[in-house]
């Protein structure tokens, strides 16, 4: 009955009801986009490190203070092959290792050609980064051995320089060299960087050493611990290995640093996390500033309803009656602009999803909470204005002009 | 039980500051059932500070207040809300309908606060709105509406819940000569078919012409109290007890 009453007292003013749940729907609606932001962000990271590999180290030469992956590049030469043989030889934690070196090069084939990341790789290449092949071969140790003039491609490779023609035995030039095309690889998409992946030529490590780049140490070592968890010891036994064989004396640095793909994943994972709850902290603002401006137009609208309280009171309304009517309206106004927000914040998400791309990952539990908390908004902000209708004296609110 | 107003030694005293104002100083009256009452006075005699009492609106200070035998001076404001729903009817000089709303709804408005269901409330709504008169335009707003309708509504409402006693202030304050006498006309075809204990608060003799005893209250305190000669129907004579000035 009570609700039928606020449902016909708001009814009775559409214009300023909506305009107080104004504050709600924002907020909700914020509040909803910006989590799904969040989770679409957190998700789409961890689907990227899963495709990475999280059981990847990566072996770079230089100290841990000179740089990140970007600087040392062959300014420091103080990895080998025979490094890379060793973990793979004496861990027993290591399941996979390959050298790698990398280079941005014109790939020539016909009278195409295309500016792509020719990169150096032993076979185990493969098993590490959990890349299948999508015709032809990957490439064998034989290949490494004997410096063999061997291309496996991307497919982004493949598009641009063989359209829809098979590329297999065909031949590309890299720096006018030849090589066979053997193999093409699975698309994979992005990286977590927005590189594109599937743009790229691989090659034997010992032709990029000894054909293309006229070098004898190597670049990188990227490595796979058996499990996730042996990740921490695997770090600590490479090092170990690596101080012994470059010779370091106990005093002296590193000449070397390994950097650990799981914590690089953990760490862009947390902050997306600690981002969406930032975002969150900030809608959920809103959402309080919303409730406060139900609790200012409810103090209008009871000074501007006193006359209609008094006659209510004067037909049989007890306190308890109009403390219910106005709550139930203070309520009814947020749980109904909660609705809508939700239904903008799914629907924007949904927008940017699609025209914008950006990854959004609408959560059913976020939307249940925020349901409730606009409720809890109207009741909270609601009461005041409640109390201060229901008690009112009749025999002035009769006679209120 | 014949009497449905009684109060005995009533008093009612405002506090405003330091200062004490005296609205009631020892109220002796007796309403019997089936009578249409006048209760007349200039501003500050203290009968609408009466009125409010009989309506349990307002506490007295001092005395008792018998509505149809039962004390309700001393119950609590719930008691009195519910009270005002079910046996007192209000009728003011402002009509006080909710905008915005039809005539059937405002009629239907003490019923919300019973518990009745909807058809319930829709019929009984209807039979009262068509006993005072008011047939059609029930779905019209009280802006669509003359002041004559707006007030007929009013009492439509007040007498919605079978009422023993319906209060008027001044319900033609705000009405013409001719809408007037209708509305007092209805008053009174009310009291004498229905069998409705009316009281009427105006300070126009006129209207309190309409009615078969006039109340005059002055300084808060009753000063005649006289009932209409019924045998004589063209040339009112007025005689009771009197206090003189």
């Amino acid at each position: 009955m009570t609700l039928r009453i606020a449902l016909r007292a708001l009814a009775r003013n559409k214009l300023r009801s909506f305009l107080t749940m104004l504050g709600i729907i924002i907020g909700v609606g914020a509040v909803i986009a910006m989590v799904a932001i969040g989770e679409g962000a957190k998700a789409t990271i961890r689907s990227q490190i899963a495709s990475l590999g999280t059981n990847v180290l990566i072996i770079l030469p230089g100290t841990a203070t000179q740089g990140g992956v970007r600087v040392g590049f062959g300014s420091v030469n103080t990895l080998t092959d025979g490094d890379a043989k060793a973990i793979r030889e004496e861990i027993r934690s290591v399941s996979f290792v390959s050298p790698v070196l990398r280079r941005g090069d014109q790939v020539v084939a016909g009278n195409l050609n295309w500016g792509t990341m020719v990169q150096g790789v032993a076979p185990e290449f493969q098993q590490i980064r959990e890349w299948q092949v999508g015709e032809g071969r990957f490439l064998h140790d034989g290949d490494v051995e004997n410096d063999a003039k061997v291309a496996v491609l991307g497919e982004t490779v493949v598009r641009n320089l063989f359209g829809n023609d098979d590329p297999l035995e065909s031949v590309i030039r890299i720096r006018n060299i030849p090589f066979r095309v053997v193999g093409v690889l699975a698309a994979k998409g992005q990286s977590s960087q927005g590189t594109d992946q599937d743009d790229t030529v691989l090659i034997p490590y010992t032709s990029m050493q000894k054909r293309l780049m006229r070098i004898t140490n190597v670049q990188t070592i990227i490595a796979s611990a058996v499990t996730a968890d042996r990740v921490p010891e695997v770090q600590e036994q490479i090092t170990l290995l690596l101080r012994q064989r470059h010779r370091i004396q106990p005093d002296r640095e590193d000449d070397f640093s390994i950097r650990n793909l799981s914590d690089i994943a953990e760490a862009a994972s947390s902050s997306a996390r600690v981002m969406a709850i930032l975002l969150g902290a900030v809608a959920s603002i809103s959402l309080l500033v919303g409730g406060i401006g139900i609790m200012n137009i409810m103090l209008v609208s009871v000074t501007e309803r006193t006359r209609e309280i008094g006659i209510r009171m004067a037909v049989g309304a007890r306190s308890r009656d109009i403390m219910l009517q106005f709550l139930v309206e203070a309520v009814v106004m947020a749980t109904t602009g909660g609705c809508i927000g939700i239904l903008i914040g799914i629907g924007s998400s949904e927008v940017l999803k699609f025209w914008a791309q950006w990854p959004t990952l609408v959560s059913p539990t976020i939307v249940a909470i925020a349901f409730l908390f606009s409720g809890a908004v109207g009741v909270f902000f609601g009461f005041y204005p409640a109390q201060k209708a229901a008690n009112l004296d009749p025999i002035d609110a009769l006679r209120y002009e | 039980m014949s009497e449905v107003i009684r109060v005995e030694d009533l008093y009612k005293t405002y506090r405003m500051g330091d200062i004490e104002v005296p609205a009631l100083r020892g109220i002796n009256l007796t309403i019997d059932r089936g009578e249409f009452v006048a209760v007349m006075g200039s501003s500050g005699s203290g009968k609408s500070t009466f009125m409010n009492i009989v309506g349990c609106l307002d506490r007295p200070t001092r005395g008792k207040y018998f509505l149809e035998g039962e004390e309700v001076g001393s119950l609590s404001r719930d008691q009195w809300a519910h009270i005002r729903n079910k046996r007192i009817g209000f009728v003011f000089q402002g009509f006080n309908l909710l905008s915005r709303t039809t005539a059937l709804e405002n009629v239907e408005l003490p019923m919300m606060y019973n518990g009745f269901a909807g058809k319930q409330r829709h019929n009984r709504a209807v039979e009262v709105l068509s006993l005072v008169g008011l047939g059609e335009r029930l779905d019209h707003a009280p802006n669509q509406l003359s002041g004559g309708q707006q007030q007929r509504v009013a009492i439509a409402r007040a007498l919605v819940n079978g009422p023993s006693l319906v209060l008027a202030d001044e319900p033609t304050g705000n009405l013409d000569s001719a809408t007037s006498a209708d509305i007092m006309t209805l008053f009174q075809r009310l009291n004498s078919g229905q069998g409705i204990t009316i009281v009427v608060v105006t300070h126009e003799h006129d209207i309190a012409d309409y009615a078969q005893r006039r109340v005059m209250f002055r300084d808060g305190v009753i000063v005649s109290d006289e009932r209409k000669d019924a045998s004589l129907k063209q040339s009112e004579v007025w005689s009771g007890r009197s206090k003189g000035i």
